[in-house]
């Protein structure tokens, strides 16, 4: 059984949960193996993590000499460790990053890619949603090595307990890989909530909310919620861009999605329109994100919102 | 300095979108136009040469590789201000991938030549894969600078901020290099009535494969490197439950929604 190979979405070692959905993806077309770029001091916990969840091999390359450096390493790293596994299949997290890798690598392996996958089945086989959510779409690499960028939420992670050996790679990274050097980082404050792509529920506001995001907040907060936006919210400064979903933010796919204040345009809907249970909460019954809801209030958000935040808490005691 | 800016004809968002029976894109029965994104690599484009100490020195080349009608997004961006177009057109290039795309781009570049500055999209509107721009520099190779959302440039020298999943991020690079913009660079400029006047005398290259040196076996739908098996349209979502809020109401029905689909 050949290998396919994760390359690892993490935070200084810490592994973010869309890896886990990849390595339980991975089980379905071959042998798991996981490729943990980062520091060597965070590698030993990274492996652990992996292990849970099925690797039975962890390819560990040390990115003290890369790390300051954009998406054109890792390609590179990856390319030498395809290079050496002839995987089956290369999974990668859809995100900015994660597809910019993939580009580079599917260059580099004369391989074809597929983006934004929402499903992966043997073969493999892709489903991809496309044209804002109106068209699914069954796709198949037929060139080289497949590589696939799969989006958050595609698979239920299901731990599986792997060998997790450990191979270090020493990678060799070009002078010309290492020409967009990153000046200066920093991180995302954290909101204490779930992560917007891999969240349950999403509850977002819009311009309707006049600035005042306090009812969207308190309302996901007795939900357990993930606080979005949409972009007119973000123009007003009111929320940053990490916020916004859309064409030209996040998409997010979760069980139910909370829209207030949100007329419901083309480029919003593109980046919600897969959610499994939609609702909407605008003054105006002609908006047409009403057109999409399973559920709807026409009304004042900042009086459904608290009420109904309230009467959450309430049941829940 | 020398510009090229990348530019794709889509079909309009706002139609109703649809495949081909052979699964590729219905770009004919669609209207098309410039993606709207791609304004935003024009306009920035135009900055880059408008900031410039000496404008005139500065050449933006409008770039596009797409059917007959896709020389109408070369149109726009050269009533924007771009200086001259090139339009690649080759029944071949039907039904290209990104791979074979960025192939075909990288190409024109070459041709075109002595080129500084590609200026790019963060995505296309109708594909949307978000990955040309660093093919582009994979085949070039060049830096890539991409996802900016702010540009700052000092002669060859350039910054961007780009919002990443978990930190904001400046990166810099020495030109040459592929550049990609985000729609919070600035909203992109309208034609003026000049501009489009002006746009009628300026060149407009048409070029095929051939032209390029690319084989027609190496793009196009039989080439591609992935196909698409199956195509369905969703199902239409069945008519929710509306309900007006009155004296509080609202509020109560929408809980006991939530409670009834085990969200609470
Ligand atoms: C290239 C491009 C990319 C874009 N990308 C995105 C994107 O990624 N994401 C995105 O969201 N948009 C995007 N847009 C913008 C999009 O077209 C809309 O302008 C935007 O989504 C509107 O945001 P909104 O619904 O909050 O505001 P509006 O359209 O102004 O709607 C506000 C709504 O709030 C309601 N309302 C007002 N007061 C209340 C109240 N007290 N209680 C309840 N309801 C109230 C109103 O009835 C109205 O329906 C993009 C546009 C372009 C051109
Ligand atoms: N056919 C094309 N012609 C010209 N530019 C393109 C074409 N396809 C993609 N691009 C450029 O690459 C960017 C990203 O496209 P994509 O990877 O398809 O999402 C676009 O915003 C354009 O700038």
């Amino acid at each position: 059984m050949s290998e396919i190979l994760v390359l690892v979405d993490h935070l200084d070692g810490a592994v973010r949960k869309p890896t886990y959905e990849l390595l339980t993806i991975a089980k379905r077309l071959g042998e798991p193996a996981a490729v943990f770029i980062g520091s060597a001091a965070s590698a030993a916990g990274a492996v652990e993590s992996v292990k849970k969840y099925g690797a039975e091999k962890v390819y560990v390359v040390d990115d003290s000499e890369i790390k300051g450096y954009l998406v054109a390493p890792k390609a590179e790293a990856l390319q030498q460790i395809a290079a050496q596994a002839s995987p089956g299949a290369i999974l990668i997290t859809s995100s900015a990053e994660g597809k910019e890798i993939a580009g580079r690598l599917a260059v580099k392996l004369d391989s074809g890619l597929i983006t934004d996958a929402v499903d992966v089945q043997a073969g493999p086989v892709t489903t991809q949603s496309v044209f804002a959510g109106n068209f699914t779409v069954q796709a198949k690499v037929t060139q080289g090595t497949p590589i696939i960028t799969v989006k958050p939420n595609a698979a239920a992670p299901e731990e599986s307990a792997g060998a997790g050996a450990v191979e270090n790679v020493a990678v060799t990274v070009s002078d010309s890989a290492k020409k967009a050097q990153i000046v200066a980082s920093q991180p995302r404050e954290s909101t204490g909530r779930p992560e917007l792509t891999e969240a349950a529920i999403v509850v977002s506001g819009g311009r309707g909310t006049g600035g005042n995001f306090e009812p969207i907040e308190n309302f996901a907060d007795a939900l357990g919620a993930a606080v979005g936006a949409s972009r007119a919210a973000v123009d007003s400064g009111w929320k940053p861009h990490a916020f916004q979903i859309g064409q030209t933010g996040k998409t997010v796919s979760p069980q139910l999605y909370v829209a207030a204040g949100i007329s419901g345009a083309i480029q919003h809907r593109a980046g919600m329109q897969t959610s499994k249970t939609i609702v909407a909460i605008n003054k105006d019954e002609e908006a047409p994100l009403f057109e999409l809801v399973d559920f709807g209030v026409v009304g004042d958000l900042h009086t459904v919102l608290p009420a109904a935040t309230a009467e959450i808490i309430q049941r829940k005691g | 300095m020398n510009i090229v800016v990348c530019v794709k004809f889509v079909p309009d968002s706002t139609a109703d979108q649809a495949f081909e029976s052979d699964n590729t894109v219905d770009r004919v029965g669609v209207p098309g136009l410039l993606s709207e994104l791609d304004e935003y690599a024009v306009e920035q484009a135009l900055q880059l040469k408008e900031k410039n100490a000496d404008p005139e020195s500065v050449t933006v080349t409008a770039l596009t590789v797409g059917p007959e009608g896709a020389a109408d997004a070369i149109r726009k961006a050269l009533q924007m201000g771009a200086d001259a177009g090139v339009h690649v057109v080759d029944d071949a290039v039907a039904g290209s991938d990104a791979l074979a795309t960025s192939k075909v781009l990288s190409a024109a570049i070459t041709k075109i030549g002595g080129v500084d500055v590609i200026v790019c999209g963060m995505a296309s509107t109708d594909g949307g894969m978000s990955v040309v721009p660093a093919m582009l520099a994979e085949r070039l190779d060049l830096p890539q600078i991409t996802f900016a959302s702010v540009i700052e440039s000092q002669g060859d020298q350039f910054r961007i901020k780009r919002d990443g999943d978990t930190a904001t991020e400046v990166i810099g690079a020495t030109a040459p290099l592929v550049l990609s913009v985000t729609d919070q660079t600035g909203e992109a400029r309208y034609p003026s009535f000049k501009g489009i006047m002006a746009a009628k005398k300026k060149p407009l290259d048409t070029w095929s494969l051939a032209d390029l040196g690319v084989e027609a076996s190496q793009v196009g739908l039989s080439a591609a490197w992935t196909a698409v098996e199956s195509t369905e349209a969703r199902p239409p979502r069945t008519a929710g439950t509306i309900v007006t809020d009155e004296d509080g109401s609202g509020a109560k029905a929408l809980t006991e929604f939530l409670a009834s689909k085990k969200f609470i």
